[in-house]
């Protein structure tokens, strides 16, 4: 799925290089792969199993052994109207912040990506939100829009007032999505911009010359070359966007009501405040089916557009 | 296409207001900071009309940001160390070691990436719990080193893969063991993706909150993520006492940002591809 584009040394030697062809690997001590190996089983595999192990027993996280309950954890979770809202909840925000994040961020790295003077400072200043830590970005965006605070100010001025962006049940979803947008259009656009810079300038200029438009140089050559950055900008944004959890711990932390209440948030009260701990890990198997099965379909569907 | 003409002029204009707008929130995170509570209830949008240090004598004494700090950054480096280590010897045997057995286990790991950590979440926190973890930072550097260990293994091995075998080759003909090949050969080559693993993990675990909160919550060693959340919950009116906090919290993280940007959006941009 993923390799590096960093460029590595170059070989010694030519002659050396045709004699190594014919031999394959070398004799390493596997004691080399065993911390990995051991982080890895110990952290990720071993805890995985246990989890979807435990979606289908009635484990309260205490009693030392869990009977089987087959689905009966999936039935309740989906029979709950809060699980519902929850999940509307984060396929809106999925859906809506991965169109606009990257829509922003291509329309940030055109303009980034051009012979204005200022683009390197600029691209400094609109990547820095995505290393900031997103619990302080949550708070800083919770007194942005604080009522009679700099977003209602702004509002008053276009005829909306009284605007309580993160009270309001209505609005509420909305807030968290412009804050997580904010945070990670810096990141969509650098990595359409590390696509747009791949574009030889030859070909552009041929295009130029031609007679093309900037319109049709975009649309017939930048736009084409840039699918694979676009593949990983919508994986990276919908893997993102359903894990969602600090930036709406720090804005609403789930309400007002259940309004902003994600997966994630849910699974965290479900069994840490409500000790529903199997009912936890089954919302916890539903979070990845969820996410496996759109990356995978939109992996397809971009492959199958490749190849006719 | 070389020169500058007026619609690049315009474009330049119309980005820099653009950035100027995205960098509004950063700019209200600094001038908040340096505000007293009244004059940032009366006008939100002020500038600052002196240099108070007030809120930020009171934020980092009432906060308790010094030993946050100096448990975050114990957390990081030693993440970022073992993640290095590991990453680094378990990728030169998945790249190199003969037969089919290394790229298995490289495909496993790397499946790794995919599965959320929700689902092992609590069975893991019953572990930990079970040894005695809780509570103790130890528990947050082992979880760190497992969780980003699927992307430093990709990062690594895909790099390993794509350096020629010649150079160990050579060594191995001198009669080099595996470890000196690994030592002194290997290592040195390594240094460019090794830059790229600790910008992308040490951001990664300075930033994380769920699992600190989860194991330290409530504890004396805490992270700048966790007792910031503390210390909102306490001080939350206090807009400029809060904000004096936040901007000390993001200061380390941005200073380095700012200093080596070229290398942080590098490491961003080119270090995954499809």
């Amino acid at each position: 799925m993923t390799t590096i584009t960093q460029a590595p040394p170059t070989p010694p030697t030519e002659r050396i290089a045709t004699r190594t062809a014919r031999r394959k690997g070398f004799g390493i001590s596997p004691w080399f792969a065993f911390p990995a190996l051991a982080f890895f089983t110990a952290i990720v595999a071993i805890p995985t199993i246990l989890g979807v192990y435990y979606a289908f027993t009635n484990w309260d996280g205490i009693s030392a052994a869990p009977s089987f309950i087959g689905f009966d954890n999936f039935v309740a979770l989906f029979k709950n109207p809060e699980t519902i809202q929850a999940l509307g909840n984060t396929l809106l925000m999925a859906v809506v912040i991965t169109i606009v994040q990257n829509a922003i961020g291509l329309a940030l790295a055109a303009g980034v990506n051009s012979r204005i003077k200022s683009r390197n400072v600029l691209r400094t200043f609109l990547f820095a939100p995505v290393v900031m830590t997103p619990i302080i970005v949550g708070y800083l965006w919770q007194f942005l829009f604080i009522p009679n605070g700099p977003i209602a100010s702004l509002a008053k001025l276009v005829g909306i007032p009284n605007l309580n962006m993160l009270g309001d049940p209505a609005t509420a979803i909305w807030g968290v999505i412009i804050v997580v947008i904010w945070q990670h259009a810096g990141y969509s656009m650098v990595i359409f911009l590390a696509g747009m810079q791949g574009i030889p300038e030859e070909i552009t200029e041929a295009a130029a010359l031609d007679g093309a438009g900037a319109w049709k140089r975009f649309a017939h050559i930048t736009w084409p070359l840039l699918r694979t950055p676009l593949v990983i900008n919508i994986t990276l944004s919908l893997i993102m966007s359903f894990k969602l959890f600090d930036q709406v711990m720090a804005t609403t932390q789930g309400g007002p009501g259940y309004s902003t209440q994600t997966l994630s948030t849910l699974l965290y009260f479900e069994a840490f405040q409500f000790n529903q701990f199997s009912s936890g890990i089954a919302l916890g198997v539903v979070v990845f089916l969820l996410t496996a099965v759109i990356s995978f379909t939109q992996m397809r569907l971009f492959r199958d557009r490749n190849a006719t | 296409m070389n020169r500058y003409t007026w619609r690049t002029l315009v474009l330049e204009i119309v980005m820099i207001a653009v950035t100027a707008a995205f960098a509004f929130p950063l700019w209200m995170l600094i001038s908040v900071g340096f505000r007293t509570a009244p004059e940032v209830a009366q006008n939100p949008m002020g500038f600052p009309t002196s240099f108070n240090l007030d809120n930020f004598i009171g934020a980092w004494t009432q906060g308790e940001l010094g030993s946050a700090f100096m448990t975050s950054i114990i957390i990081t480096v030693t993440s970022v160390v073992v993640l290095v280590i590991c990453g680094a010897t378990g990728s030169y045997y998945f790249a190199r070691s003969r037969g089919a057995a290394g790229m298995r286990w490289y495909a496993i790991i790397a499946a790794g990436l995919m599965v959320p950590f929700q689902i092992g979440l609590l069975p893991l926190y019953r572990i930990m719990a079970s040894i005695g973890l809780t509570g103790n930072p130890l528990a947050i550097i082992l979880i760190s080193a497992g969780v980003h260990l699927p992307l430093t293994v990709i990062l690594y091995t895909g790099f390993i893969k794509q350096i020629p075998a010649e150079y160990e080759e050579a060594a191995r003909v001198d009669g080099a063991t595996s470890f000196q090949i690994f030592w002194r050969v290997l290592i040195p080559l390594l240094l460019p993706v090794t830059a790229t693993v600790v910008i992308l993990n040490g951001i990664g675990v300075w930033n994380e909150f769920f699992t600190p909160l989860l194991y330290l919550g409530g504890t004396d060693t805490v992270t700048i993520p966790v007792r910031i959340y503390g210390f909102v919950g306490e001080y939350g009116a206090d807009w400029g006492k809060v904000f004096a906090g936040l901007v000390m919290a993001s200061l380390p993280v941005l200073l380095l940002f700012f200093l080596f940007q070229r290398y942080m959006i590098k490491s961003f941009g080119s270090g995954l591809k499809g």
